[in-house]
């Protein structure tokens, strides 16, 4: 058997996939969303590692780093709002958050 | 012969955890997930060769934001009772169409990439270099792209300071003003309104 790119991008474009429909399918939790949209910078970072893999190059690694990076602080922002949102609504429902739409 | 067959466990442990994320209903639960996903997919860059990166993944995501947001689904009282039951909201259909098309071409760049002339084991790569993974990373890092990195301490700080200055209670509690949705629509002409008649050159009496 042998593992090339195909088999890590098949894998990511999976992981990717599941992420989207994550963020369109749960209207129940903000924190659910948030969650989709970590497995999808997950499916990107496999992307990057194994393309620096295939071709040899570290560039590749040096993005999947700053990913990480960006993610973790979105994370703690997202998180941050949602717990002022909770604290301020005592709710995080996604269906109530469009009150505002009239 | 078993990098390969791990590859497969890993892969297949990373979809079924992804999949426990989307559509497992209590919140506990799917964070305990995503922890499981991030140790398959840090195993993965492993396989791949990415060492360095396999650890900071751990660190970073299972230390920090994975502990961050099952703080946070602890902190804030979520019960599903009080969620409708609702598996399959409105937006299935959109839903199911945006993820065929990005099935679809993601499936055909991959195909493409299967069909290719060039093709590399990518288990066996970490063995083709000279220096160790972290080594080469921390040159090219510090070198090559000092100032992105400096860039990426700057987006870490923003985020640190603009957490804070969210969730920082206010000395007193009143000053965040509350919605009292039921208060509100109790209020009508009756309780709120009073119309007085006033006399002429006797003004209002107390």
């Amino acid at each position: 058997m042998f593992i090339g790119t195909s088999h890590y991008l098949i894998l990511s474009s999976l992981l990717f996939c599941l992420g989207t429909l994550g963020v369109f399918l749960n209207r129940r939790h903000v924190i659910n969303v948030l969650m989709s949209i970590e497995l999808i910078l997950l499916a990107v970072n496999i992307n990057f590692i194994a393309f620096s893999a295939d071709l040899g190059d570290l560039n590749g690694q040096i993005f999947s780093l700053f990913i990480l990076t960006v993610a973790a602080a979105e994370a703690a922002i997202g998180l941050a709002i949602l717990v002022v949102y909770f604290r301020n609504r005592q709710t995080i429902s996604i269906d109530d958050a469009s009150q505002m739409k009239g | 012969m078993a990098p390969s067959l791990l590859f497969y466990v890993f892969a297949t442990a990373l979809i079924f955890s992804a999949s426990g994320v989307v559509f497992i209903r209590n919140p506990l639960y799917c964070v305990l997930c995503l922890i499981v996903a991030f140790f398959n997919s840090a195993a993965l860059f492993l396989l791949a060769g990415a060492e360095f990166l396999a650890l900071i993944l751990v660190i970073v995501y299972v230390g920090a934001v994975a502990v961050l947001f099952l703080f946070v689904v602890m902190m804030l009282d979520i019960s599903e009772e009080n969620s409708e039951k609702r598996s399959l909201s409105s937006y299935i259909k959109a839903t199911g169409f945006l993820a065929f098309v990005f099935a679809l071409e993601l499936g055909f760049t991959a195909y493409q990439w299967w069909h290719s002339t060039k093709v590399n084991d990518l288990t066996a790569f970490s063995s083709s270099l000279k220096t160790s993974n972290t080594h080469a990373l921390g040159e090219l890092l510090y070198t090559h792209y000092f100032y992105v990195f400096q860039m990426a301490g700057l987006i870490l700080l923003v985020a640190m300071i603009g957490a804070i200055v969210l969730t920082l209670h206010p000395q007193k509690k009143q000053q965040v003003k509350k919605q009292n949705i039921s208060e509100q629509l109790k209020r009508n002409k009756e309780n709120s309104l009073k119309l007085v008649k006033v006399e002429f050159h006797k003004g209002l009496e107390k």
